[in-house]
Protein backbone atom coordinates (compact mmCIF):
# COMPACT_ATOMS: atom_id res chain seq x y z
CA UNK A 1 0.00 0.00 0.00
CA UNK A 2 2.88 2.43 0.60
CA UNK A 3 4.17 2.88 -2.81
CA UNK A 4 0.43 2.66 -4.48
CA UNK A 5 0.00 5.13 -6.82
CA UNK A 6 -3.10 7.43 -6.92
CA UNK A 7 -5.03 5.38 -9.61
CA UNK A 8 -4.03 2.31 -7.99
CA UNK A 9 -5.06 3.34 -4.85
CA UNK A 10 -8.58 4.28 -6.70
CA UNK A 11 -8.86 0.86 -8.07
CA UNK A 12 -8.11 -0.66 -4.48
CA UNK A 13 -10.94 1.12 -3.00
CA UNK A 14 -13.09 0.35 -5.93
CA UNK A 15 -12.57 -3.45 -6.01
CA UNK A 16 -13.41 -3.71 -1.92
CA UNK A 17 -9.79 -4.06 -1.65
CA UNK A 18 -9.48 -1.77 0.76
CA UNK A 19 -11.74 1.08 2.70
CA UNK A 20 -10.83 4.81 2.73
CA UNK A 21 -10.50 4.70 6.62
CA UNK A 22 -8.04 1.95 6.58
CA UNK A 23 -5.87 3.45 3.88
CA UNK A 24 -6.00 6.98 6.00
CA UNK A 25 -4.99 5.43 9.07
CA UNK A 26 -2.27 3.83 7.32
CA UNK A 27 -0.83 7.32 6.02
CA UNK A 28 -1.42 8.84 9.05
CA UNK A 29 0.53 5.94 11.31
CA UNK A 30 3.46 6.79 8.20
CA UNK A 31 3.30 10.60 9.14
CA UNK A 32 3.20 9.78 12.64
CA UNK A 33 6.31 7.59 13.08
CA UNK A 34 8.47 9.80 10.10
CA UNK A 35 7.28 13.24 9.95
CA UNK A 36 9.09 14.06 13.49
CA UNK A 37 12.76 13.74 10.97
CA UNK A 38 11.07 15.06 7.60
CA UNK A 39 8.91 18.44 9.35
CA UNK A 40 6.95 18.13 6.05
CA UNK A 41 3.50 18.76 7.78
CA UNK A 42 2.62 22.12 9.90
CA UNK A 43 -1.33 20.27 11.17
CA UNK A 44 -2.19 16.89 10.73
CA UNK A 45 -6.13 16.23 12.49
CA UNK A 46 -6.44 12.32 12.90
CA UNK A 47 -10.17 12.53 14.25
CA UNK A 48 -11.36 14.68 11.22
CA UNK A 49 -9.31 12.97 8.69
CA UNK A 50 -10.99 9.52 9.81
CA UNK A 51 -14.45 10.99 10.27
CA UNK A 52 -14.14 12.14 6.37
CA UNK A 53 -12.41 8.90 5.32
CA UNK A 54 -15.71 7.41 6.80
CA UNK A 55 -17.87 9.63 5.01
CA UNK A 56 -15.91 8.50 1.80
CA UNK A 57 -16.42 4.90 2.83
CA UNK A 58 -20.39 5.32 3.28
CA UNK A 59 -20.71 7.20 -0.14
CA UNK A 60 -19.37 3.86 -1.71
CA UNK A 61 -21.70 1.83 0.06
CA UNK A 62 -24.33 3.99 -0.80
CA UNK A 63 -23.62 3.91 -4.62
CA UNK A 64 -21.89 7.54 -4.70
CA UNK A 65 -18.46 6.96 -4.78
CA UNK A 66 -16.32 8.52 -7.99
CA UNK A 67 -12.95 7.60 -9.15
CA UNK A 68 -11.21 9.24 -6.44
CA UNK A 69 -13.55 8.79 -3.85
CA UNK A 70 -12.52 7.74 -0.41
CA UNK A 71 -8.28 8.22 -1.59
CA UNK A 72 -6.20 9.97 0.65
CA UNK A 73 -4.16 13.47 -0.01
CA UNK A 74 -2.55 16.63 1.30
CA UNK A 75 -2.56 19.92 1.13
CA UNK A 76 -0.24 22.73 0.73
CA UNK A 77 -0.69 24.98 3.78
CA UNK A 78 -1.45 27.89 0.96
CA UNK A 79 -4.84 26.70 0.27
CA UNK A 80 -7.39 27.74 2.52
CA UNK A 81 -9.58 25.13 3.79
CA UNK A 82 -12.83 25.42 6.09
CA UNK A 83 -11.90 24.56 10.01
CA UNK A 84 -8.34 23.81 9.13
CA UNK A 85 -5.33 25.93 10.45
CA UNK A 86 -4.06 27.88 6.95
CA UNK A 87 -1.00 29.30 8.20
CA UNK A 88 0.82 29.86 4.65
CA UNK A 89 4.15 29.27 6.79
CA UNK A 90 4.12 32.19 8.63
CA UNK A 91 3.60 33.11 12.55
CA UNK A 92 1.58 35.64 10.50
CA UNK A 93 -1.30 33.18 10.34
CA UNK A 94 -0.49 30.94 13.32
CA UNK A 95 -3.61 31.57 14.59
CA UNK A 96 -5.62 31.95 11.31
CA UNK A 97 -8.56 28.96 10.94
CA UNK A 98 -9.91 29.57 7.73
CA UNK A 99 -13.11 30.47 7.67
CA UNK A 100 -14.18 29.28 3.80
CA UNK A 101 -12.16 27.02 1.25
CA UNK A 102 -10.70 27.45 -1.68
CA UNK A 103 -11.82 26.84 -5.18
CA UNK A 104 -9.31 23.95 -5.52
CA UNK A 105 -10.08 22.90 -1.92
CA UNK A 106 -13.58 22.52 -3.35
CA UNK A 107 -12.91 20.63 -6.15
CA UNK A 108 -10.67 18.03 -4.30
CA UNK A 109 -13.56 17.49 -1.52
CA UNK A 110 -16.63 16.89 -4.42
CA UNK A 111 -14.41 14.41 -5.91
CA UNK A 112 -14.28 12.78 -2.38
CA UNK A 113 -10.50 12.95 -1.77
CA UNK A 114 -9.44 13.30 2.21
CA UNK A 115 -7.13 15.42 3.69
CA UNK A 116 -4.65 13.89 5.87
CA UNK A 117 -3.28 17.33 6.71
CA UNK A 118 -1.54 20.42 5.68
CA UNK A 119 2.11 20.74 3.94
CA UNK A 120 4.63 22.31 5.45
CA UNK A 121 5.96 25.40 2.68
CA UNK A 122 8.64 28.51 2.64
CA UNK A 123 6.29 31.68 4.31
CA UNK A 124 3.63 32.84 1.86
CA UNK A 125 5.64 30.72 -1.23
CA UNK A 126 8.59 33.12 -0.87
CA UNK A 127 11.75 30.98 -1.04
CA UNK A 128 13.57 28.03 -2.88
CA UNK A 129 14.12 25.82 0.06
CA UNK A 130 11.76 25.51 2.81
CA UNK A 131 14.04 26.81 5.51
CA UNK A 132 11.66 30.16 5.20
CA UNK A 133 8.88 28.55 7.26
CA UNK A 134 8.07 29.54 10.45
CA UNK A 135 7.78 25.71 11.56
CA UNK A 136 11.04 25.43 10.72
CA UNK A 137 12.76 23.51 7.40
CA UNK A 138 11.15 20.43 5.77
CA UNK A 139 13.76 17.66 5.32
CA UNK A 140 14.64 16.26 2.17
CA UNK A 141 13.84 12.35 2.46
CA UNK A 142 16.76 10.86 0.84
CA UNK A 143 19.41 12.84 2.92
CA UNK A 144 18.20 14.57 5.74
CA UNK A 145 21.30 16.92 5.22
CA UNK A 146 20.01 18.59 2.28
CA UNK A 147 16.82 20.82 1.48
CA UNK A 148 13.57 19.61 0.02
CA UNK A 149 13.15 22.45 -2.61
CA UNK A 150 10.61 25.25 -2.10
CA UNK A 151 8.55 26.68 -2.03
CA UNK A 152 6.48 23.53 -1.89
CA UNK A 153 8.81 21.35 -0.22
CA UNK A 154 6.64 19.87 2.18
CA UNK A 155 4.47 18.69 -0.32
CA UNK A 156 7.34 17.21 -1.93
CA UNK A 157 8.65 15.63 0.58
CA UNK A 158 5.68 14.04 1.70
CA UNK A 159 5.14 12.68 -1.67
CA UNK A 160 8.35 11.34 -1.82
CA UNK A 161 8.16 9.61 1.69
CA UNK A 162 5.71 8.02 0.75
CA UNK A 163 3.47 9.74 3.55
CA UNK A 164 0.53 10.84 0.87
CA UNK A 165 -0.23 9.34 -2.85
CA UNK A 166 -0.71 13.14 -3.93
CA UNK A 167 0.00 16.76 -2.68
CA UNK A 168 -1.52 20.44 -3.83
CA UNK A 169 1.13 22.70 -4.26
CA UNK A 170 1.87 26.74 -6.03
CA UNK A 171 4.17 27.73 -8.63
CA UNK A 172 5.34 31.26 -8.65
CA UNK A 173 9.01 31.02 -9.85
CA UNK A 174 9.57 27.31 -9.64
CA UNK A 175 7.99 25.91 -6.42
CA UNK A 176 6.51 22.87 -7.72
CA UNK A 177 9.08 21.97 -10.28
CA UNK A 178 11.96 22.35 -8.39
CA UNK A 179 11.39 20.35 -5.15
CA UNK A 180 9.30 17.96 -7.29
CA UNK A 181 12.88 17.70 -9.01
CA UNK A 182 14.96 17.53 -5.69
CA UNK A 183 12.40 15.24 -3.56
CA UNK A 184 12.07 12.33 -7.19
CA UNK A 185 8.73 13.09 -7.45
CA UNK A 186 6.15 14.33 -10.27
CA UNK A 187 4.72 17.78 -10.59
CA UNK A 188 3.40 19.66 -12.68
CA UNK A 189 2.60 23.94 -13.27
CA UNK A 190 -0.30 24.49 -15.34
CA UNK A 191 -0.51 27.07 -18.06
CA UNK A 192 -1.38 30.68 -15.86
CA UNK A 193 -5.23 31.31 -15.31
CA UNK A 194 -5.94 27.21 -15.51
CA UNK A 195 -6.45 26.56 -11.78
CA UNK A 196 -8.18 28.84 -9.60
CA UNK A 197 -6.64 31.07 -7.44
CA UNK A 198 -9.35 31.57 -5.18
CA UNK A 199 -8.72 30.86 -1.87
CA UNK A 200 -4.93 30.44 -2.44
CA UNK A 201 -2.79 32.84 -0.35
CA UNK A 202 -1.53 35.63 -2.56
CA UNK A 203 1.76 36.16 -3.24
CA UNK A 204 2.84 37.63 -6.89
CA UNK A 205 -0.89 37.28 -8.73
CA UNK A 206 0.44 37.51 -12.00
CA UNK A 207 2.57 34.53 -11.27
CA UNK A 208 1.24 32.19 -8.97
CA UNK A 209 -0.39 28.69 -10.08
CA UNK A 210 -1.28 25.66 -8.44
CA UNK A 211 -1.16 22.29 -9.51
CA UNK A 212 -0.40 19.03 -8.02
CA UNK A 213 2.59 16.59 -6.96
CA UNK A 214 2.59 12.75 -7.19
CA UNK A 215 4.62 10.10 -7.96
CA UNK A 216 3.77 9.39 -11.53
CA UNK A 217 2.06 11.83 -14.40
CA UNK A 218 -0.75 9.61 -14.34
CA UNK A 219 -1.84 10.18 -11.22
CA UNK A 220 -0.95 14.13 -12.14
CA UNK A 221 -3.41 14.33 -14.86
CA UNK A 222 -6.26 12.97 -12.53
CA UNK A 223 -5.46 15.46 -10.06
CA UNK A 224 -5.52 18.39 -12.62
CA UNK A 225 -8.90 16.84 -13.84
CA UNK A 226 -9.90 17.73 -10.50
CA UNK A 227 -8.04 20.77 -9.49
CA UNK A 228 -8.14 22.79 -13.15
CA UNK A 229 -11.75 24.43 -14.35
CA UNK A 230 -12.99 28.10 -14.60
CA UNK A 231 -13.82 29.50 -11.59
CA UNK A 232 -15.48 33.19 -12.11
CA UNK A 233 -14.45 33.83 -8.12
CA UNK A 234 -10.89 34.27 -9.70
CA UNK A 235 -10.36 37.85 -12.26
CA UNK A 236 -7.49 35.76 -14.31
CA UNK A 237 -9.14 32.32 -14.43
CA UNK A 238 -9.69 31.58 -17.96
CA UNK A 239 -13.00 30.62 -19.37
CA UNK A 240 -12.27 27.42 -21.32
CA UNK A 241 -13.91 24.15 -21.73
CA UNK A 242 -12.86 21.35 -19.17
CA UNK A 243 -10.36 19.19 -20.28
CA UNK A 244 -9.15 15.09 -19.78
CA UNK A 245 -5.73 15.69 -18.85
CA UNK A 246 -5.34 11.96 -19.14
CA UNK A 247 -6.45 11.44 -22.73
CA UNK A 248 -3.17 11.91 -24.93
CA UNK A 249 -1.19 9.95 -22.60
CA UNK A 250 -0.82 6.62 -24.35
CA UNK A 251 0.26 8.40 -27.72
CA UNK A 252 3.81 7.29 -28.70
CA UNK A 253 6.28 9.66 -29.14
CA UNK A 254 7.36 9.05 -32.76
CA UNK A 255 7.66 12.19 -34.38
CA UNK A 256 7.71 14.63 -31.53
CA UNK A 257 9.81 17.86 -31.58
CA UNK A 258 12.10 18.08 -28.65
CA UNK A 259 13.70 21.64 -28.33
CA UNK A 260 16.65 21.79 -25.83
CA UNK A 261 17.62 25.66 -25.01
CA UNK A 262 21.16 25.64 -26.03
CA UNK A 263 21.26 28.71 -22.62
CA UNK A 264 19.68 26.04 -20.46
CA UNK A 265 23.22 23.45 -20.89
CA UNK A 266 25.44 26.53 -20.48
CA UNK A 267 28.46 27.36 -17.69
CA UNK A 268 26.59 26.55 -14.09
CA UNK A 269 24.78 23.66 -14.70
CA UNK A 270 25.97 20.69 -12.75
CA UNK A 271 28.11 17.90 -14.77
CA UNK A 272 25.89 15.24 -13.43
CA UNK A 273 22.38 17.03 -14.03
CA UNK A 274 23.37 17.27 -17.19
CA UNK A 275 24.07 13.60 -17.87
CA UNK A 276 20.75 13.45 -16.50
CA UNK A 277 19.49 15.05 -19.10
CA UNK A 278 21.01 13.70 -21.84
CA UNK A 279 20.74 10.21 -21.05
CA UNK A 280 16.31 11.31 -20.62
CA UNK A 281 16.42 13.02 -23.92
CA UNK A 282 18.38 9.93 -25.45
CA UNK A 283 15.47 7.85 -23.93
CA UNK A 284 12.94 9.79 -25.55
CA UNK A 285 14.86 9.96 -28.82
CA UNK A 286 15.17 5.97 -28.61
CA UNK A 287 11.05 6.80 -29.07
CA UNK A 288 11.07 8.00 -31.99
CA UNK A 289 11.37 11.92 -30.72
CA UNK A 290 13.85 14.41 -33.08
CA UNK A 291 15.81 16.61 -31.11
CA UNK A 292 15.90 20.59 -32.15
CA UNK A 293 18.57 23.01 -30.86
CA UNK A 294 16.42 26.54 -29.99
CA UNK A 295 17.58 29.52 -27.85
CA UNK A 296 15.94 31.56 -25.63
CA UNK A 297 18.25 34.44 -25.31
CA UNK A 298 16.56 36.09 -22.48
CA UNK A 299 16.87 33.48 -20.10
CA UNK A 300 19.17 34.93 -17.63
CA UNK A 301 16.83 38.23 -17.27
CA UNK A 302 14.31 36.52 -15.92
CA UNK A 303 15.81 36.78 -12.30
CA UNK A 304 15.72 40.13 -12.18
CA UNK A 305 12.71 40.93 -14.01
CA UNK A 306 10.56 37.87 -11.68
CA UNK A 307 12.87 39.79 -8.67
CA UNK A 308 11.15 43.20 -9.47
CA UNK A 309 7.59 41.25 -10.45
CA UNK A 310 7.29 39.56 -7.63
CA UNK A 311 8.11 41.07 -4.94
CA UNK A 312 6.71 43.99 -6.28
CA UNK A 313 3.13 42.23 -6.61
CA UNK A 314 3.85 40.48 -3.22
CA UNK A 315 4.06 44.51 -1.10
CA UNK A 316 0.90 44.55 -2.80
CA UNK A 317 -1.28 41.53 -1.59
CA UNK A 318 0.47 41.12 2.07
CA UNK A 319 -0.35 44.83 3.20
CA UNK A 320 -3.67 42.95 3.72
CA UNK A 321 -2.08 41.58 7.17
CA UNK A 322 -2.42 44.99 8.95
CA UNK A 323 -3.56 43.03 12.28
CA UNK A 324 -6.88 44.36 12.02
CA UNK A 325 -8.89 41.63 10.62
CA UNK A 326 -7.25 38.63 10.91
CA UNK A 327 -3.93 36.89 11.51
CA UNK A 328 -1.17 38.18 14.16
CA UNK A 329 -1.33 41.51 16.30
CA UNK A 330 1.72 43.22 18.28
CA UNK A 331 0.60 42.66 22.28
CA UNK A 332 2.06 46.76 22.78
CA UNK A 333 1.72 49.80 20.62
CA UNK A 334 0.90 53.78 20.96
CA UNK A 335 -0.62 54.30 17.66
CA UNK A 336 -2.76 52.84 14.98
CA UNK A 337 0.67 52.89 12.95
CA UNK A 338 2.65 51.51 15.33
CA UNK A 339 0.31 48.74 15.36
CA UNK A 340 1.00 47.98 11.58
CA UNK A 341 4.76 48.79 12.05
CA UNK A 342 5.08 46.27 14.94
CA UNK A 343 2.37 43.94 13.79
CA UNK A 344 4.42 43.45 10.73
CA UNK A 345 8.11 43.29 12.15
CA UNK A 346 6.78 40.23 14.32
CA UNK A 347 4.54 38.61 12.23
CA UNK A 348 6.54 38.36 8.95
CA UNK A 349 10.18 36.61 8.25
CA UNK A 350 13.39 37.58 7.22
CA UNK A 351 12.84 36.95 3.29
CA UNK A 352 9.51 38.27 3.36
CA UNK A 353 10.62 41.17 4.90
CA UNK A 354 12.82 41.51 2.17
CA UNK A 355 10.59 41.16 -0.83
CA UNK A 356 8.36 43.75 0.82
CA UNK A 357 10.70 45.96 1.14
CA UNK A 358 12.35 45.22 -2.03
CA UNK A 359 8.50 45.42 -3.85
CA UNK A 360 7.44 48.64 -1.39
CA UNK A 361 10.64 50.66 -3.34
CA UNK A 362 10.20 49.91 -6.73
CA UNK A 363 6.83 50.80 -6.19
CA UNK A 364 7.15 53.59 -4.41
CA UNK A 365 7.05 57.52 -6.27
CA UNK A 366 9.42 58.26 -9.16
CA UNK A 367 10.63 54.49 -9.51
CA UNK A 368 7.72 52.34 -11.08
CA UNK A 369 9.10 52.82 -14.84
CA UNK A 370 12.13 52.03 -14.22
CA UNK A 371 11.37 48.58 -12.63
CA UNK A 372 8.06 47.57 -12.48
CA UNK A 373 7.33 48.59 -15.95
CA UNK A 374 10.92 47.57 -16.81
CA UNK A 375 10.49 43.84 -15.59
CA UNK A 376 7.04 43.72 -17.37
CA UNK A 377 8.78 44.77 -20.81
CA UNK A 378 11.44 42.05 -20.04
CA UNK A 379 8.77 39.46 -19.37
CA UNK A 380 7.89 40.13 -22.95
CA UNK A 381 11.03 39.78 -24.64
CA UNK A 382 10.81 35.90 -22.90
CA UNK A 383 7.25 35.19 -23.67
CA UNK A 384 8.43 36.54 -27.23
CA UNK A 385 11.60 33.83 -27.07
CA UNK A 386 9.43 30.61 -25.96
CA UNK A 387 6.52 31.54 -28.97
CA UNK A 388 9.39 31.94 -31.50
CA UNK A 389 10.87 28.81 -29.90
CA UNK A 390 7.99 27.00 -30.14
CA UNK A 391 7.34 27.19 -33.94
CA UNK A 392 10.16 24.59 -33.81
CA UNK A 393 9.77 22.14 -31.31
CA UNK A 394 6.65 20.96 -29.46
CA UNK A 395 7.98 20.79 -25.68
CA UNK A 396 10.91 22.25 -24.19
CA UNK A 397 13.33 19.87 -22.59
CA UNK A 398 16.30 20.95 -20.31
CA UNK A 399 17.30 21.00 -16.14
CA UNK A 400 15.01 22.29 -13.57
CA UNK A 401 17.76 23.68 -11.30
CA UNK A 402 21.47 23.71 -11.92
CA UNK A 403 22.47 21.49 -9.50
CA UNK A 404 20.90 18.59 -7.19
CA UNK A 405 19.80 19.90 -3.76
CA UNK A 406 22.26 21.46 -1.88
CA UNK A 407 22.60 21.34 1.97
CA UNK A 408 20.42 23.18 4.53
CA UNK A 409 22.12 26.01 5.84
CA UNK A 410 24.68 26.57 2.54
CA UNK A 411 22.63 29.45 1.03
CA UNK A 412 20.21 30.74 3.62
CA UNK A 413 22.95 33.58 4.76
CA UNK A 414 22.99 34.79 0.85
CA UNK A 415 19.85 35.43 -0.70
CA UNK A 416 21.32 36.15 -4.03
CA UNK A 417 22.85 33.50 -4.19
CA UNK A 418 19.62 31.33 -3.77
CA UNK A 419 17.52 33.69 -6.27
CA UNK A 420 20.21 32.51 -8.79
CA UNK A 421 19.51 29.02 -8.73
CA UNK A 422 15.86 29.66 -10.04
CA UNK A 423 17.36 30.57 -13.37
CA UNK A 424 15.71 27.60 -15.02
CA UNK A 425 11.76 27.83 -13.94
CA UNK A 426 11.37 31.46 -13.57
CA UNK A 427 11.00 32.13 -17.25
CA UNK A 428 8.29 29.80 -17.18
CA UNK A 429 6.03 31.80 -14.62
CA UNK A 430 7.09 35.05 -16.46
CA UNK A 431 5.15 33.44 -19.87
CA UNK A 432 2.62 31.99 -18.05
CA UNK A 433 3.35 28.65 -19.64
CA UNK A 434 2.99 25.02 -18.27
CA UNK A 435 5.78 23.68 -16.86
CA UNK A 436 6.89 20.16 -14.91
CA UNK A 437 9.62 17.99 -13.42
CA UNK A 438 9.73 14.72 -14.27
CA UNK A 439 12.53 12.17 -11.74
CA UNK A 440 15.26 11.24 -14.47
CA UNK A 441 17.54 9.79 -12.28
CA UNK A 442 20.50 10.95 -9.27
CA UNK A 443 23.80 13.31 -8.66
CA UNK A 444 27.22 11.62 -7.85
CA UNK A 445 25.67 12.01 -3.44
CA UNK A 446 22.49 10.19 -4.65
CA UNK A 447 20.32 13.23 -4.39
CA UNK A 448 17.28 13.26 -7.31
CA UNK A 449 17.12 14.92 -10.35
CA UNK A 450 14.29 15.86 -12.50
CA UNK A 451 13.95 16.45 -15.87
CA UNK A 452 11.74 19.86 -16.77
CA UNK A 453 9.22 19.47 -19.43
CA UNK A 454 8.42 22.91 -20.85
CA UNK A 455 4.92 23.00 -23.22
CA UNK A 456 3.01 25.61 -25.35
CA UNK A 457 0.08 27.35 -23.90
CA UNK A 458 -2.70 24.76 -22.65
CA UNK A 459 0.09 21.94 -23.58
CA UNK A 460 -0.44 20.13 -20.83
CA UNK A 461 -1.60 16.93 -21.91
CA UNK A 462 0.90 16.85 -24.37
CA UNK A 463 3.40 17.73 -21.87
CA UNK A 464 1.90 14.39 -19.30
CA UNK A 465 1.69 12.13 -22.34
CA UNK A 466 5.74 12.92 -23.36
CA UNK A 467 6.16 12.01 -19.15
CA UNK A 468 3.93 9.22 -18.83
CA UNK A 469 5.81 7.56 -21.89
CA UNK A 470 8.99 8.41 -19.85
CA UNK A 471 8.16 7.27 -17.33
CA UNK A 472 6.86 3.64 -18.74
CA UNK A 473 10.39 3.11 -20.17
CA UNK A 474 11.91 4.06 -16.83
CA UNK A 475 11.69 3.52 -13.02
CA UNK A 476 13.32 6.93 -11.76
CA UNK A 477 9.55 7.47 -10.78
CA UNK A 478 9.38 4.24 -8.77
CA UNK A 479 12.09 4.74 -6.95
CA UNK A 480 11.84 6.01 -3.03
CA UNK A 481 13.98 6.60 0.01
CA UNK A 482 15.35 4.42 2.55
CA UNK A 483 13.44 5.75 5.71
CA UNK B 1 22.67 52.63 -7.02
CA UNK B 2 23.25 52.03 -3.61
CA UNK B 3 20.65 52.58 -0.92
CA UNK B 4 21.55 54.52 2.58
CA UNK B 5 20.45 53.99 6.13
CA UNK B 6 17.85 57.24 5.63
CA UNK B 7 16.72 55.37 1.59
CA UNK B 8 16.27 51.68 3.91
CA UNK B 9 14.18 53.77 7.15
CA UNK B 10 12.00 55.29 4.40
CA UNK B 11 11.12 52.01 2.59
CA UNK B 12 10.36 50.07 5.85
CA UNK B 13 8.55 53.39 6.57
CA UNK B 14 6.58 52.76 3.21
CA UNK B 15 6.07 49.15 4.06
CA UNK B 16 4.91 49.28 7.29
CA UNK B 17 7.40 47.21 8.79
CA UNK B 18 9.58 47.99 11.57
CA UNK B 19 13.27 47.85 11.50
CA UNK B 20 15.25 48.49 14.45
CA UNK B 21 18.05 51.17 14.17
CA UNK B 22 20.14 47.51 14.98
CA UNK B 23 19.02 45.93 11.96
CA UNK B 24 19.19 48.51 9.55
CA UNK B 25 22.55 48.02 7.88
CA UNK B 26 22.59 44.51 7.34
CA UNK B 27 18.84 45.03 5.76
CA UNK B 28 20.45 47.54 3.76
CA UNK B 29 23.36 45.75 2.34
CA UNK B 30 20.50 42.95 1.85
CA UNK B 31 18.46 44.76 -0.38
CA UNK B 32 22.09 46.43 -1.75
CA UNK B 33 23.05 43.23 -3.21
CA UNK B 34 19.47 42.28 -4.04
CA UNK B 35 19.20 45.25 -6.26
CA UNK B 36 22.49 45.05 -7.97
CA UNK B 37 20.93 42.05 -9.52
CA UNK B 38 17.86 43.69 -10.26
CA UNK B 39 20.03 46.61 -12.47
CA UNK B 40 21.54 44.55 -14.97
CA UNK B 41 17.89 44.66 -16.05
CA UNK B 42 18.75 48.81 -16.93
CA UNK B 43 21.79 47.45 -19.70
CA UNK B 44 18.57 46.16 -22.09
CA UNK B 45 17.07 48.20 -24.88
CA UNK B 46 13.55 48.00 -24.60
CA UNK B 47 12.26 50.39 -26.77
CA UNK B 48 8.63 49.99 -28.43
CA UNK B 49 8.06 46.76 -26.38
CA UNK B 50 4.41 46.74 -25.18
CA UNK B 51 4.41 45.57 -20.85
CA UNK B 52 3.02 42.11 -20.01
CA UNK B 53 0.92 42.62 -17.45
CA UNK B 54 -1.26 38.76 -18.13
CA UNK B 55 -0.27 36.20 -19.73
CA UNK B 56 -2.87 36.14 -21.99
CA UNK B 57 -3.25 39.44 -22.63
CA UNK B 58 -6.45 38.87 -21.06
CA UNK B 59 -9.08 41.86 -20.26
CA UNK B 60 -10.65 41.62 -16.58
CA UNK B 61 -14.15 39.87 -16.74
CA UNK B 62 -17.09 42.33 -15.52
CA UNK B 63 -19.90 40.56 -13.17
CA UNK B 64 -23.49 41.26 -12.73
CA UNK B 65 -24.22 43.73 -10.06
CA UNK B 66 -26.07 41.69 -7.95
CA UNK B 67 -25.65 40.09 -4.30
CA UNK B 68 -23.83 36.63 -4.84
CA UNK B 69 -22.39 36.25 -1.17
CA UNK B 70 -24.33 35.86 1.87
CA UNK B 71 -23.32 37.66 5.42
CA UNK B 72 -20.59 35.86 7.18
CA UNK B 73 -19.79 38.97 9.83
CA UNK B 74 -19.37 36.12 12.92
CA UNK B 75 -17.70 33.13 10.92
CA UNK B 76 -14.86 36.25 9.89
CA UNK B 77 -14.93 37.87 12.67
CA UNK B 78 -14.30 35.04 14.36
CA UNK B 79 -10.37 35.09 13.68
CA UNK B 80 -10.19 38.95 13.86
CA UNK B 81 -7.63 40.11 16.72
CA UNK B 82 -10.02 42.58 18.54
CA UNK B 83 -13.98 43.04 17.67
CA UNK B 84 -16.48 44.54 19.59
CA UNK B 85 -20.33 44.61 18.58
CA UNK B 86 -19.79 43.34 15.14
CA UNK B 87 -16.93 45.79 14.50
CA UNK B 88 -13.40 45.58 14.24
CA UNK B 89 -11.62 47.74 17.27
CA UNK B 90 -8.13 49.75 15.52
CA UNK B 91 -6.36 52.20 18.26
CA UNK B 92 -8.05 55.35 18.52
CA UNK B 93 -6.81 57.27 15.14
CA UNK B 94 -9.57 60.33 15.68
CA UNK B 95 -9.36 62.71 18.59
Amino acid sequence: MTNATLKQLSQQLAAGEVSSVELATHYLDRIEALNPQLNAFITVDRVRTLADAAAADAARVAGQAGLLTGVPMVHKDIFCQQGWKTSCGSKMLDNFISPYSAHVVEQCNAAGLVTLGRANMDEFAMGSSNENSFYGAVKNPWDLNAIPGGSSGGSAAAVAARLTPVATATDTGGSIRQPASHCGVTGIKPTYGVVSRYGMVAYASSLDQGGPIAQTAEDCALMLNVMAGFDERDSTSLERAREDYTRELNQPLAGLRVGLPREYFADGLDADVAKVIEDAVAELKKQGAQVVDISLPNTELSIPAYYVIAPAEASTNLSRFDGVRYGHRAADYKDLVDMYEKTRAEGFGAEVKRRILVGSYVLSHGYYDAYYLKAQKIRRLIANDFNAAFEQCDVILGPVAPTAAFNIGEKSGDPVQMYLSDIYTLSVNLAGLPGMSVPAGFDRRGRPVGLQIIGNYFGEAKMLNVAHQFQLATDWHTRAPAL
Amino acid sequence: MSLTHQDVARIAKLARINVSDEEIAAVGNQLNNIFGLIEKMQAVNTDGIEPMAHPQDVSLRLREDIVTQTNQREAFQAVAPQVEKGLFLVPKVIE
